[in-house]
């Protein structure tokens, strides 16, 4: 139960930086925490005490699994964040390039 | 399960430090150190195929967003705090904390998932797919359609990460 709440806690802190900062690479990196800390929570989720990893063996009858289910599920959720990420930064620089800052406040002024 | 009690702690002292430090390679690398934590967490949840995949994610994530920190001169972050805004985003965030807690309290306990899907799949995974590792019959088998739409989203993101920066190079 412990662990969730820490789970919850590293949820928290991206959400506090990607409201707080004005920076536009500090709100990918409270973007990114988040989506850690998503990833972890679902795979805490489905271990189980004294399990196995949830591969089958040929000679060993193991029957106690850890669920394959959200693992199967992150590895995918893994990838989309990788490319949400390249998307973001993208973005990013041609703002860079554009406006020569990272200040959301900036950017905003210079509009127009 | 004490040593991933201390690996969770030092990743949000890592993301606490990526949040708050004011170089931002040095932010950036501490998100790694966040990424490397989780694989390491990975592992000792008994998920190796993740903890693989993270550790190619994060060496990747990480070329990427050092590509747009360097060589950026940004003048000494201007502390403008607005404190009516400040407050608003701890209230937020007390908020979610405190309703996440209750929800938290209504989940089954760590260490006892109830697997009501994934003992099916366990069970079927040899004579159905003939596949040795049942996170890989669930992902190209059992749920291939899954694997199919987060192909496109692949695909979409970076048909946009091409398309906004082919623009750049038409302009200069």
């Amino acid at each position: 139960m412990s662990l969730y709440i820490l789970c919850t806690v590293l949820f928290a802190v991206g959400l506090y930086c990607l409201l707080v900062k004005k920076n536009l690479v500090k709100k990918i990196i409270g973007l990114g925490i988040m989506e850690y800390a998503i990833n972890l929570f679902f795979i805490l989720t489905g271990y189980r005490t004294a399990a196995e990893a949830p591969i089958l063996d040929r000679e060993l009858a193991i029957t106690n699994f850890v669920d394959p289910l959200p693992q199967a599920l992150i590895l995918t959720s893994i990838v989309i964040g990788l490319a949400v990420t390249a998307l973001m930064v993208a973005i990013a620089v041609r703002l860079y390039e554009k406006y020569r800052t990272f200040d959301i406040n900036e950017i905003r002024r210079l509009r127009g | 399960m004490i040593e991933l009690h201390v690996l969770l702690g030092l990743m949000i002292i890592g993301a606490i430090v990526a949040m708050e430090i004011e170089d931002l390679l040095s932010s950036v690398i501490a998100l790694g150190a966040v990424g490397f934590g989780l694989t390491l967490a990975f592992l000792l949840l008994r998920a190796p195929d993740l903890a693989i995949t993270q550790l190619v994610v994060e060496i990747l994530s990480l070329i990427i967003l050092i590509r747009a920190t360097v060589g950026v001169k940004l003048p000494r972050e201007k502390i403008r705090s607005r404190i009516g805004y400040f407050i608003f985003a701890v209230i937020f965030v007390a908020l979610f904390l405190s309703f996440s807690v209750k929800a938290i309290a209504q989940l089954p306990l760590f260490g006892d998932s109830l697997m009501r899907i994934g003992s099916q799949y366990v069970a079927e995974a040899k004579i159905k797919t003939a596949a040795a590792n049942i996170v890989s019959a669930i992902i190209l088998d059992f749920r291939g359609y899954d694997t199919l739409g987060e192909a496109t989203v692949l695909f979409t993101a970076v048909i946009g990460v091409l398309a906004v920066l082919r623009k750049s190079r038409k302009q200069a």
